[in-house]
């Protein structure tokens, strides 16, 4: 699947078929990408400029004034601190998440791969399956349980919940990972009297940072994009920078201001973005994980 | 580890189990337990808060005489089956498109597949940008001469679904792309030789041949998309809020008003709970063929 196809390309670049071949796929190119040039563009405006032109049209007078405010001063409801507190927040929500999830989703995954005992299959189909569960139907329990706990509307609270819709998908793909690793490995290790821990961490860690990358990349993207679990158990002081970037764009009060809504919203795709960008096949190994059971 | 100690079954193995503990603890309490609560409190009368004082379907009957509901239930089936079809065609399309050893199809990728990076919050909000009648496309299309130009999709009743799909399908398609062409690159290139040899247009190899191969993929993606699809919530929030008026009302943003805005938890949890039967028919006949297929093998 890795691989890259080989032997020679074909040589005919003027068939007609490669012609039409190729406008199909740049026609296509041209529909996914429009929304992030009229983002761009847009952001780059001044209001006037806004009412006067139209979306498609780069800016006359460049100005970044637009993100400055979305970052800085933009309002939600009462506040006018801009998209840097929703910002630190996912941040704040974002890092403990991630590591967490990894760390419980990967011991899990070894467990379940060389350690299996009793029943230990049995959760897992359950996890799995449990995952297409919407979300819907487990919110309020788990309102009540966390508030039970004493951390609802809280960073614990958040960093909780994410912890658990991450698991299955984390645990299905270090269970496969470590699943495909050789037996003998494992075995060999046993005999030198390594145990749980020792095998995990001394000889499956080091072997493993692709995997654990593809974790990061899963983790980071989805839990950044999370809108509903922030919104229910964050608290309101911890919303995370999606909530409130829709609170700033869909607020009512006000003259609409276009420019800094486009720019707020680019800020908050930014970090999903780059992860993307510079992450490249290992995401699409990320997302793939979901649909490959093994 | 505990080998030595007394064979105690539950001991044997400790550190797996304590290391599952988590797992453990999300299966039975969290998949399980909260969601067999939610089902037994749908048949309460519950308001603002959850009460013990069951009341049979009285909860299902008025969830189905709700307009709003009933609404919310047309727009996921309208929703679904248009996105569902879309995305499938589409995204095999390309991904037979990119499968023709063609150049840059790294860039290509990339570009189809960036959109599934983001958050439905800020898809939401830049088709809502697009989409605005008064300074959007429409607009920008009236000012090249067309004046006539009509494409005002997010405040009619009758439309607003097709903004949600315009969306929808924006931000979806390259993964189902990406989804098929890893399909694609698992299919035996001796396949395509044998067609080659019997002079089989390479269409009707896809149709054919390779499409029915790649039935497992299809099926996965399906399950995959459509239990999304049920979930649909962030992007309504963002690109329409449910308007004009009901209009583009889903069942994920039903259970989240009645619960925390309007409190009324027995509602909410009747309608969350005909979102997990929905999602337990697509998903019984797919366990079904995946316990089918490992048999075969």
């Amino acid at each position: 699947m890795t691989n890259e196809p080989f032997g020679p390309r074909p040589r005919r670049m003027l068939d007609p078929g490669r012609i039409i071949l190729y406008s199909v796929l740049i026609v296509a190119a041209i529909y996914y990408l429009l929304p992030l040039y009229i983002m761009v563009m847009t952001s780059m405006k001044g209001m006037p400029e806004i009412r006067l032109g139209n979306i498609f049209s780069p800016p006359v007078e460049v100005t970044f004034e637009p993100w400055v405010k979305a970052w800085d001063t933009a309002c939600t409801g009462l506040y006018c601190e801009g998209l840097k507190v929703g910002f630190w927040n996912s941040m704040q929500i974002l890092i403990p998440s991630v590591i967490i999830s990894i760390v419980i989703a990967s011991v899990n995954g070894y467990a379940l791969s060389f350690w299996r005992f009793r029943g230990s299959e049995v959760f897992f189909t359950i996890l799995i399956f449990g995952s297409f569960i919407p979300y819907q139907v487990m919110l309020y329990p788990l309102v009540i349980i966390t508030r039970e706990l004493g951390i609802f509307g809280s960073l614990t609270g958040i960093i909780f919940i994410h912890t658990i819709f991450g698991m299955p998908i984390l645990t299905l793909l270090f269970r496969n990972y470590f699943a495909s690793l050789p037996m003998e490995l494992f075995k060999a290790a046993r005999v030198d009297g390594a145990g749980f821990w020792g095998i995990f961490l001394k000889i499956l860690v080091p072997m493993s940072p692709p995997i654990f990358v593809v974790a990061i990349i899963l983790q980071v993207t989805g839990i950044w994009n999370d809108f509903l679990f922030g919104v229910i158990f964050a608290g309101t002081k911890n919303f995370p920078m999606t909530v409130q970037l829709n609170n700033i764009v869909n607020s009512t009060q006000g003259v609409k201001e276009y420019n800094v809504n486009m720019a707020a919203t680019i800020l908050t795709g930014a970090v999903p973005l780059l992860i993307y960008f510079i992450s490249g096949k290992l995401f699409v190994r990320g997302i793939a994980a979901g649909a490959v059971k093994g | 580890m505990a080998d030595d100690a007394k064979p105690n079954p539950y001991f044997k193995n400790l550190n797996a189990k304590v290391a599952a503990m988590p797992m453990i603890f999300t299966t039975l309490v969290v998949f399980v337990g909260c969601s067999l609560w939610t089902v037994i409190y749908s048949f309460s009368a519950s308001r603002s808060l959850p009460v013990n004082e069951f009341v049979g379907f009285a909860q299902y009957d008025r969830l189905f005489n709700t307009s709003r509901w009933n609404k919310s239930v047309e727009n996921i089936a309208i929703y679904g089956v248009v996105s569902l079809c879309f995305s499938l065609v589409v995204g095999f399309v390309l991904a037979a498109l990119m499968d023709q050893k063609i150049r840059f199809e790294n860039t290509f990728r990339t570009i189809y597949l960036y959109p599934f990076a983001l958050s439905f919050i800020v898809t939401g909000l830049v088709w809502q940008w697009i989409l605005n009648p008064t300074l959007g496309l429409q607009k920008a299309v009236r000012d090249m001469g067309w004046e006539s130009f009509s494409f005002d999709l997010i405040s009619h009743r009758d439309t607003v679904i097709y903004a949600l799909l315009i969306a929808g399908i924006w931000q979806g398609t390259g993964f189902v792309m990406a989804l098929m062409l890893a399909g694609l690159r698992g299919v035996d290139d001796d396949i395509w030789k044998a067609a080659r040899v019997d002079g089989i247009p390479k269409w009707k190899t896809y149709l054919f041949v390779v499409i029915p191969m790649m039935r497992g993929v299809f099926v996965t993606t399906l399950v995959i998309i459509a239990s999304g699809i049920v979930r649909l919530y962030d992007l309504v929030v963002a690109l329409t809020k449910g308007g004009p008026g009901i209009a583009s009302e889903v069942p994920a943003k039903y259970v989240y008003d009645f619960m925390f805005e309007r409190g009324n938890v027995g509602q909410a949890l009747a309608a969350s709970t005909v979102m997990l039967t929905t999602v337990l028919i697509i998903l019984i006949p797919w366990v079904y063929l995946e316990y089918g297929q490992k048999k075969r093998v």
